[in-house]
């Protein structure tokens, strides 16, 4: 195995683990939140398509790299948003001004 | 390493440390809010980083540049807009979208890694292993979570689909995906290999979803959210990123626990909603509609506001057919006449009630119901013995008092005490069982009464007859 496979593995376990011990009891009532938040965070794979399409050259890549580039930008921008969108609705205060949230 | 890989991976262990603690602080609802900005706090970073890496590297060509940009940008505009336009009842399936969109987006890298490097001769099974994970994981998550989407948003048939044969189609598709895996950690490449593993991926996520009743997609998308974490984190090894790495295993095992929760809110097990999935469990949950409690009162709109009128606490139960109706505003509008006049109204919110564990609350916040209004379970039940009327909107096993004795479905699970009030008002379409299966006794209690109809409608006849009697 090589020492570029054996860091990525180790940090891969390690990983795995931390995420079992950040996540304790969730209150209900955030668990949809929370579910939303961490579907963002798997938008982090924006990344990897700035990285294909850095190495594009030929239609079928070009393409390749335009979905990548469309599908993460939609999971990464909606994702943020719409969880944002959901917590700001537990931060109301019991006065808070009307209006704001409700934009439909 | 050179000096742009040292301190775009030190930036890189930044944004990751910022999931971590965004994930920590998300926990508490004081500070989940500032949470989820850490973690886009990290993701911000993470960007910026790659733009940067690749402009010094150069490597990138100008077609790439434009297929690149117009990707993310109409990426982030038809995300931002459906995210910021979605009305809160349709927040699952938009949830199940962008992760759906999520899956793919690995699924793509993996397959344009091992095209780009396969030249005929086998890859070794170090990179075509994290690249067949990467791709088989996001296919599944691909077209699972867009049957997920379908189910919660009503375009697919929300009742659990199966066909004569499908058990044997599963099987035939595991091994076409197995026999996916060695083709492509052979000794040869091939583009049709990685096609192979893509479209068995994309049918077995059909085949995974198609049979699962629509009360059960919340752990559903919450477990296919976890796949896509993994799917993320393979195609971190794919191209050697290990903020890819890192995030997609701590989503993978953030939201695993996460599944495991919601289930067990829910009364279920993971297990059981999967292998119902495959055709060996539950199939009778409509079956069991047959032994109907006989002696239930129904009663008329304009009995119930007469019943509201003269109260002086009233305990709102909602449920999912408040949800489905959509009828928040209706509900909303009913409590502000009945609190205008003096009356004491509360929300009594079961932790699972509305499509999603916690989407109760989301719902109400959005139509300014106020927060000390919302009493979750443990707040509520004490308050249900000095309440005059309870009004049951959708709800229904989470009301049921059989959940209080042993040998049943719901045996166990914490229930409302609605049962415990002076008088009970339920509005249900019909008699049919909840998603458990079982009948529910409430129903037939001395002191309730049914009012069968669609939650909206019903309670836009109530407001009507409540404002008659108050005026």
């Amino acid at each position: 195995m090589s020492q570029e496979l054996f860091t990525n593995l180790a940090i891969f376990v390690l990983s795995l683990l931390v995420g079992f011990e950040v996540m304790s009891k969730i209150p209900a009532t955030l668990q949809t939140p929370m579910m939303s938040g961490a579907n963002a965070i798997h938008g982090v794979v924006v990344v990897g398509a700035f990285v294909i399409a850095a190495e594009a050259n030929s239609t079928l890549f070009y393409v390749l790299a335009f979905l990548g580039a469309f599908f993460a930008a939609v999971n990464v921008a909606g994702g943020y948003t719409v969880t944002d969108r959901m917590l700001g609705m537990f931060d109301r205060k019991p006065a808070a001004k009307k209006g704001e949230a409700d934009q439909k | 390493m050179s000096a742009l890989q040292t301190i775009s991976s030190l930036i890189y262990l930044v944004s990751a440390v910022c999931y971590v603690l965004g994930v920590h602080l998300m926990r508490s609802p004081k500070t989940a809010r500032k949470g989820n900005g850490l973690s886009a706090v990290g993701m911000f970073l993470a960007v910026i980083t790659i733009i940067v890496t690749i402009i010094i590297e150069g490597k990138i060509d100008a077609i790439g540049w434009v297929v690149l940009l117009v990707g993310l940008a109409l990426g982030i505009l038809y995300g931002v807009v459906k995210a910021r336009k979605v009305p809160m009842t349709d927040v699952p399936q938009l949830v199940s979208l962008f992760n759906a969109v999520g899956g793919g987006a690995a699924a793509t890298i993996g397959i344009f890694d091992y095209l780009l490097k396969g030249d005929g001769a086998g890859l070794g099974v170090a990179f075509s292993l994290p690249v067949f994970l990467d791709v088989v994981i996001g296919g599944i998550t691909f077209s699972g979570s867009l049957i997920a989407t379908g189910k919660l948003s009503g375009h697919v048939s929300g009742k659990p689909i199966s066909f004569p044969g499908s058990r044997l189609l599963n099987i035939i598709v595991v091994i076409a995906i197995l026999a996916s895996a060695y083709l492509m950690m052979g000794l040869t490449t091939n583009v049709w290999y990685v096609t192979l593993a893509l479209a068995m991926s994309l049918i077995f996520g059909l085949l995974m979803t198609l049979p699962i009743g629509g009360a059960d997609m919340p752990v559903v998308v919450s477990l296919l959210n976890a796949f896509t974490g993994l799917a993320v984190a393979f195609a971190g090894f794919v191209i050697n990123n290990q903020v890819l790495i890192i995030a997609g295993a701590l989503v993978g095992a953030a939201g695993t626990i996460l599944t495991l929760q919601m289930a067990d809110a829910m009364n279920r097990s993971v297990a059981n909603i999967l292998a119902g999935g495959f055709g060996t469990g539950d199939s009778d949950s409509g079956a069991a509609a047959a032994d109907v409690p006989v002696d239930v009162k129904e009663t008329s709109a304009d009995d119930i506001g007469l019943q509201l009128a003269y109260a002086h606490s009233v305990m709102i139960v909602p449920g999912y057919g408040l949800a489905a109706a959509q009828a928040q505003h209706e509900v909303a509008e009913l409590a502000k006449v009945l609190t205008d006049q003096g009356i004491s109204v509360n929300y009594a919110i079961h932790p699972v009630a509305g499509r999603m564990p916690g989407h109760m609350n989301v719902l109400l916040a959005d139509v300014n119901v106020p927060y000390e209004q919302m009493k979750q379970l443990d707040d509520a039940n004490p308050m249900f013995e000095s309440t005059d009327v309870s009004l049951v909107i959708g709800a229904n096993d989470v009301t049921n008092p059989l959940a209080r004795e042993s040998g049943n479905a719901i045996s166990g699970m914490p229930i409302l005490d609605v049962d415990k009030s002076k008088s009970v008002v339920v509005i249900k379409r019909s008699m049919s069982t909840g998603y458990a299966g079982v009948q529910n006794p409430l129903f037939a209690m001395d002191n309730t009464q049914m009012f069968f109809s669609d939650a909206k409608k019903g309670l836009q006849e109530i407001v009507a007859a409540t404002k008659q009697y108050l005026e």
